[in-house]
């Protein structure tokens, strides 16, 4: 079964819908994808093209049980190795890939494993991503939280005792714009010992800005590294710019971050492309930028505001662990994170094999922590959330169940420099 | 043996096995101190700076010395900075340095950490520089005012043991500071080999932290350290490389 994506909202005017269906259906409607936007800084880096030729290159029926096994048996994982663990040849061998995980996991990481929450502070967005409930022709409430409200938030959010908060927008520049997200930093230093960012790309003196406003870690999530798939996917706006968002990383860095997160969302398109892609996109920055911490996400397909019909496709709880098994043997020192997109189930587990990094006290909605947290009425201003999230624990519950699991949660271990 | 105290920076201590920090978990400090004897451990400053209820300083024995590291400085000017914070954090004098900038290996820094070492020991601080073992940085850190010298036997975390031994061995015989072989060591019989070769004490971290039986494993490490350090002591007796010696000497032609 293929996704559904596209959804027509009531509330669009007919000459929005006009230009959504064109969108949708006429490719020469849409800008080039591949094509830097004015503004948009040009970076030299070979990163881009090494990722694109391994991935194209990468057929991954070709690996047999012996490859995996070999793989398996070696020392430090090669390119090639990792190509087969990925494979669906490695399929019958979860639980050995699962042991090596958690082996190295536990050589570069102890039986550590970090906390923190999102706090999205806006969820106005210029882009058209189909599968995404922020998308600039979907119906929800939009809000964009003030200085105050966005202390607010953080003063709940730190009284439950995060210390690392991760502080998300929607993709736009013109609602929040780089000084806006730059003052939300100076707030959260206030309140967390570490700040990190998901919001839209931006240039290297702007990554450098916001990291002098407090935010020491860059999180972008290239979505799919096929980009005739990600044309289809992002129709409208500056996100449709592919190499742009690549370089992000690579420009926080140059920025002065001290790290950035990566990831495919997974069940756009080939998934065990995706991932190969993705984990590769590390491993060549992380030899160009030896000092950086790297860390990879691994989100799969959600249901979002109306439309519920979106799931992962063939990216099963099983292929999830493969991916990330494959991830740590061939990258035992990067923080792997997982999200409450996944169960409380999947996320006990996963921990215990490959991840380093959980959320808890989760919202993807605008100004409802109050809420949330305390269970106390407001005054109804929320924005929307861009997907349903799956595992709702407190960070109380995630910090007890961690730790019932033989596992030692960790709130920070940072230092701003 | 009953004088035999490991001395560094002018403060006595019994024991010569030191908990790293890499891996923490109160566990794992209580069978250090317990079982493993561990009169210093190591504590990672950007660690310690925490809010958490659970704070990694409230679970330090009395009697223990803190060692902070600073882990996560990229450079001299930042493991500065954050010996300093330590200070301020009432962490006392000690400081490991640690300026990694590589996040694969975690690696250190030799040309970084003697400029640190330089600049904290005029400030009074007792300073431990974690190093790869190259002769020429041990000399130059000694210089700077190093109270002892930590280089790595294996990549941290690998529990590859005695990878760089040979160095290690140049370091004992021709620097004189205590040696404290750190980062690597994954066996008891490991650390042993160490105190046989002439170091002054070990600092382990991972080696316990993974291990099945947490105790267990930390008074392994305690009679390991201990007896590689009798063996050294009372000198090691002659390993042949290969054959039998002959028992006529070679030299017995000589008239005077």
């Amino acid at each position: 079964m293929e996704n559904q994506f596209f959804v027509d909202s009531a509330h669009l005017s007919p000459e929005a819908l006009v230009k959504k269906h064109r969108l949708e259906t006429d490719p020469s409607s849409r800008k080039s994808h591949m094509e830097y936007l004015p503004g948009m800084e040009v970076i030299e880096s070979d990163v881009c093209a090494n990722v694109l030729a391994q991935m194209n290159a990468y057929d991954y029926t070709k690996y047999t049980a012996a490859d995996v096994k070999a793989a398996l048996e070696r020392d430090a994982c090669t390119i090639e190795d990792f190509k087969a663990l990925l494979s669906p040849a490695a399929e019958p061998f979860l639980e050995q890939m699962a042991q090596r995980a958690r082996l190295e996991t536990s050589k570069h990481f102890g039986n550590t494993v970090y906390l923190f929450t999102p706090l999205y502070i806006a969820n106005y967005c210029e882009n058209y991503c189909v599968y995404c409930g922020f998308n600039c022709y979907n119906h929800i409430k939009r809000m964009k939280l003030s200085m105050d409200q966005i202390e607010k938030e953080m003063q709940v959010i730190a009284d439950s005792g995060m210390e690392e908060i991760l502080i998300l927008t929607g993709e736009s520049r013109g609602q929040s714009d780089v000084e806006y997200i730059g003052e939300a930093c100076k707030s959260a230093r206030k309140y967390f010992r570490m700040v990190g960012l998901e919001i839209y790309p931006v240039n290297t003196d702007e990554y450098r800005y916001l990291h002098e406003c407090g935010a020491d870690y860059v999180t972008v999530f290239q979505e799919t590294y096929d980009t005739e798939k990600y044309e289809q996917l992002h129709l409208l706006g500056h996100k449709r710019v592919w190499p742009y968002r690549f370089d992000a990383q690579e420009r926080a860095l140059r920025g002065g971050m001290r790290g950035v997160a990566f990831s495919a969302l997974l069940g756009l398109s080939d998934f065990r492309k995706d991932a190969l892609a993705s984990a590769l996109h590390v491993y060549y920055l992380q030899r160009k930028y030896p000092h950086a911490e790297m860390s990879l996400s691994c989100p799969r397909l959600r249901p979002i505001i109306n439309n519920e019909k979106i799931n992962p496709l063939d990216v099963r709880e099983k292929q999830l662990c493969q991916v990330l098994c494959a991830y740590r043997i061939f990258l035992p020192f990067v923080g792997i994170t997982v999200s409450s997109r996944e169960s409380a189930a999947f996320r006990n587990g996963i921990v215990k094999i490959a991840a380093t990094k959980v959320s808890a006290g989760v919202s993807t909605g605008i100004g409802d922590h109050e809420s949330k947290y305390t269970g106390k009425e407001t005054d109804g201003m929320q924005g929307d959330e861009q997907f349903e999230i799956d595992d709702n624990r407190s960070l109380d519950k995630m910090y007890r169940d961690i730790a019932a699991e033989g596992l030692q949660p960790v709130l920070n271990d940072y230092l701003y420099m | 043996m009953n004088n035999d105290n490991l001395i560094i920076g002018g403060h006595e201590f019994r024991s010569r096995f030191i908990l790293g920090s890499g891996k923490y978990s109160m566990k794992l400090i209580e069978a250090a101190v317990k079982d493993a004897g561990a009169e210093i451990i190591t504590l990672a400053v950007r660690r310690a700076n925490t809010k958490e209820q659970e704070s990694i300083l409230d679970h330090i024995p009395e009697g223990v010395t803190l060692l902070p590291n600073t882990s996560g400085a990229r450079n001299a000017e930042e493991a500065v900075r954050i010996a300093r914070l330590a200070r301020e954090l009432g962490c006392g004098n000690f400081v490991k340095i640690e300026i990694m900038r590589d996040s694969k290996y975690l690696l250190p820094d030799n040309v970084e950490t003697v400029k640190a070492t330089e600049i904290l020991a005029k400030e009074g601080f007792v300073v431990m520089p974690y190093m790869y073992p190259d002769l020429n940085t041990a000399r130059d850190l000694a210089n700077a005012g190093a109270a002892s010298v930590m280089p790595l036997a294996a990549p941290i975390g690998s529990n590859k043991g005695l990878a760089t031994k040979e160095f290690i061995q140049i370091l004992v015989d021709e620097i004189d500071l205590p040696i404290i072989v750190d980062a690597g060591i994954g066996r008891p019989s490991q650390a042993c080999e160490a105190m046989e070769m002439g170091a002054a004490a070990i600092m382990a971290n991972t080696a316990l932290a993974t291990a099945g039986d947490l105790p267990m494993m930390a008074s392994a490490f305690k009679s390991a350290v201990e007896a590689g350090r009798k063996a050294y002591l009372s000198g090691l007796g002659r390993v042949l490389a290969r054959g039998a010696s002959a028992s006529d000497p070679l030299t017995g032609f000589l008239r005077d």
